[in-house]
């Protein structure tokens, strides 16, 4: 075994490993580290491919932003999970003896052989570019349409999120300057006149 | 390769200007809503309306295969002959006669997809319309992003429509998707609708992997995305076929998710029942549409090589969906709740055109049976646009009539409605001399003709069955006693599309012929 296929399989393992930890874990913060570990994996796997600048924005993006934002609210929200999934534990053994079955019949179907891809190399551009530029160059005149349709999508959910959880217009605490400066101290503050009482 | 190397070839814009004209005015109409008050909200409706005119005449006026055909039914075809090249020539018009790509051939601009749009911006203009008095009703709706969100669904639908390659068709199909979700849960404090609208997301997004797992499979092994390019290496039979194969079940359960047809169907009851009415109409009239077109892309263009295989699931699929569509309306006690099962068992119906194409290795019968296809899901677009929208025309502030008890003696309370919601009925169920007869006819004529007269058997067995239902709404309507005697109290815009629409389903089930060989030319052009 080459050492190269030696990395991809166990990254692979990694990676299997941890998507199932995320959604068997019971506390939703190891499920959360265990999304980071699989991200993280994953961009092994894309390094592999040579495919650097996707591996790297993957950690940024993925593992930088999304998923230290994604555990700041689990760690806030305090949500007990398991109530939420209290049907998980007792449908387990039915979907997993279906899954087993499915998979079981997926393996059957292909006969076990080796998958006969189309291409089975990497493709190769042949032009001694960086992995910036040639998805840069090809984002911008081959994808262009996609491209642009993932904004409007990325608009629609702005949108949808707005829609959804603006409620009406919330009462500011912010003080009105003009109102402020016309304030006399006689408006504010009341002073009483009250006779000492003698201490007895 | 420094950037002065670079060869940048601006892709032909002009086929796509319907869709650019669009994303511009939703971003308008976004825009401008900000600075309108409450109550002059009717100006947002209005641009709304005026933009789908607009894209209409747009798409109508970059494709000129399209054009001939609007000037033949509007004014003869003498006209349209001598007109035509005119207008051909003073707006220079240069796509539309025959198949255009654009973007790196991930765009099609071809006569079924022109013809498919302009029926897609119809549909959405009625609904539009029909929405208008109930979501002014409910405040919660009342917002402008009902609006947005249906133009930007609407982009989706017609990006699919004129996809060539499988990551515009996801695209698309998200971009719809995802307005759906967001416009299903708009009334956030019905507990239904939320519900609905997590169904629903939770559902799509299943939908969605599978079908981006089929994807990555064709592309396995084909080494291409791009539909045109499929169909050729399928061709040369550089494909291996098994991969083939197992990314192609996963293919047609993705499509069969957001087709809603047995056993993917779940989802589809919850959801029309679930969402605000408008709501309801929007996604069970517009996608119809835009399935069947990436039902055509992908597997009439692209994988037609196949046609053996996927026609054989597709049988299955259709005869379960007549089969559990038809039995469980008859049980349904709320409208919205048996026009969702009616609406799977349509779609079965729909499919049976699709599965007749090609026979023993023989394409002939093919654009008979595809154009029947095309024919029955336009006019089901039509026909259940007019029924939801008489629950629509119905409902009223704080009521929203979609029991099967508020149709209860329709025909006191209006003879008139009585009679239109009865031919909707009468349509739907498939009787003579309406449109759905027709549609129902032509596709067994194709089933016919293909040799399977079991299956033609069978979907009119089912559909019997499902003329029950269908006819104790009528019955409901002449027979009982009314609820409640509350006159109607729609606008008159809204009535006055509606007796429209009624006439339109009569109509065209006299004259079924022009629509016929419109969807037969088109199709003819495009395959």
């Amino acid at each position: 075994m080459e050492f190269k296929t030696f990395v991809f399989y166990f990254l692979s393992a990694i990676l299997v490993f941890a998507s199932l930890r995320v959604v068997t874990s019971r506390n939703p913060v190891h499920a959360a580290l265990y999304l980071v570990l699989a991200f993280f994996t994953a961009s092994g796997v894309w390094m592999l491919l040579q495919a650097e600048f996707l591996a790297i924005s993957l950690v940024l993006i993925y593992v930088g932003a999304v998923m230290v934002l994604f555990l700041f609210v689990v760690m806030m929200l305090d949500i007990n999970i398991d109530r939420l999934r209290e049907g998980f534990w007792s449908y387990l053994p039915l979907g997993s003896i279906i899954a087993l079955l499915m998979v079981a019949e997926m393996a059957l179907v292909l006969g076990g052989s080796y998958f006969d891809l189309f291409e089975n190399a990497v493709p190769q551009t042949g032009i001694a570019e960086s992995n910036v530029q040639a998805i840069g160059r090809l984002m911008f005149t081959e994808y262009v349409y996609p491209f642009e349709l993932a904004s409007v999508i990325l608009l629609v959910g702005i949108v949808a999120a707005v829609a959804l959880t603006q409620r009406e217009k919330r009462k500011t605490k912010a003080v009105s300057p003009s109102r402020q400066v016309f304030v006399k101290a006689k408006d504010r503050v009341r002073v009483l006149q009250m006779p000492s009482e003698p201490r007895d | 390769m420094t950037l002065a190397e670079m060869q940048f070839v601006l892709p032909n814009l002009s086929p796509a200007s319907a869709e650019i004209f669009l994303l511009t005015m939703a971003c308008v109409i976004m825009m401008v809503d900000l600075f309108v008050k409450e109550k002059t909200r009717a100006l947002t409706f209005a641009l709304t309306q005026i933009t789908l005119v607009g894209t209409a005449a747009v798409t109508v006026l970059t494709s000129a295969g399209l054009l001939s055909i609007v000037i033949a039914v509007l004014l003869g075809p003498d006209a349209s002959a001598d007109l035509t090249p005119r207008i051909v020539e003073v707006f220079g018009i240069r796509t539309g006669e025959e198949i255009t790509y654009t973007f790196s051939s991930m765009y099609v601009a071809d006569l079924m997809g022109s013809v498919l749009k302009l029926t897609l911006y119809f549909t959405v203009f009625v609904v539009m319309l029909y929405s208008r008095s109930y979501v002014l009703d409910r405040p919660q709706m009342a917002k402008a992003e009902f609006y947005t969100l249906s133009l930007f669904a609407t982009l989706g639908m017609m990006v699919m429509i004129s996809a060539n390659h499988f990551l515009t068709i996801y695209i698309g199909l998200e971009l719809l998707s995802l307005s759906l979700y967001a416009m299903v849960a708009l009334n956030r404090d019905s507990v239904t609708a939320t519900e609905a609208a997590m169904k629903y997301f939770v559902l799509g997004a299943l939908a969605s992997g599978l079908l981006l797992y089929g994807m990555s499979m064709i592309y396995g092994a084909t080494g291409t995305l791009e539909i045109t390019g499929v169909a050729e290496r399928l061709y040369m039979g550089q494909a291996n076929k098994t991969i083939l194969i197992f990314g192609l079940v996963f293919l047609v359960s993705g499509i069969a998710f957001k087709l809603g047809v047995v056993p993917f169907h779940m989802w589809i009851p919850d959801v029309y029942h679930g969402a605000p009415t408008a709501v309801t109409l929007f996604i069970a009239s517009a996608p119809k549409l835009a399935a069947f077109a990436i039902v055509i892309r992908m597997l009439v263009n692209g994988l037609i090589v196949m046609a053996q295989d996927w026609q054989m699931m597709l049988i299955i699929l259709s005869v379960l969906s007549m089969a559990i569509g038809n039995l469980a309306a008859i049980a349904q006690t709320n409208l919205k709740r048996m026009l969702a099962y009616s609406a799977i068992s349509h779609m079965g119906f729909m499919l049976l055109g699709l599965v007749t194409g090609v026979v023993g290795g023989d394409a002939r019968f093919a654009l008979n049976a595809y154009s029947s296809s095309m024919f029955y899901v336009i006019t089901y677009a039509l026909t259940s646009v007019g029924t939801f929208g008489m629950i629509l025309l119905l409902a009223r502030a704080g009521f929203e009539s979609d029991e099967l008890d508020d149709f209860k003696g329709l025909n006191k309370r209006s003879p008139w409605f009585a009679a239109v919601m009865m031919m909707m009925m009468f349509s739907m169920a498939g009787v003579p001399f309406f449109v759905g007869f027709f549609a129902k006819f032509s596709v067994l004529q194709a089933v016919v003709a293909a040799g399977y007269l079991w299956l033609a058997l069978a979907a009119v067995f089912f559909s019997l069955i499902g003329a029950f239902y269908y006819l104790r709404i009528v019955k409901l309507m002449y027979f009982d006693p009314p609820k409640d005697m509350t006159p109607i109290q729609a606008p008159f815009d809204m009535k006055l599309l509606m007796s429209a629409n009624g006439l339109a389903v009569a109509l065209l089930g006299i004259f079924p012929q022009a629509l016929m060989s419109i969807c037969a030319y088109s199709l003819l052009r495009s395959l």
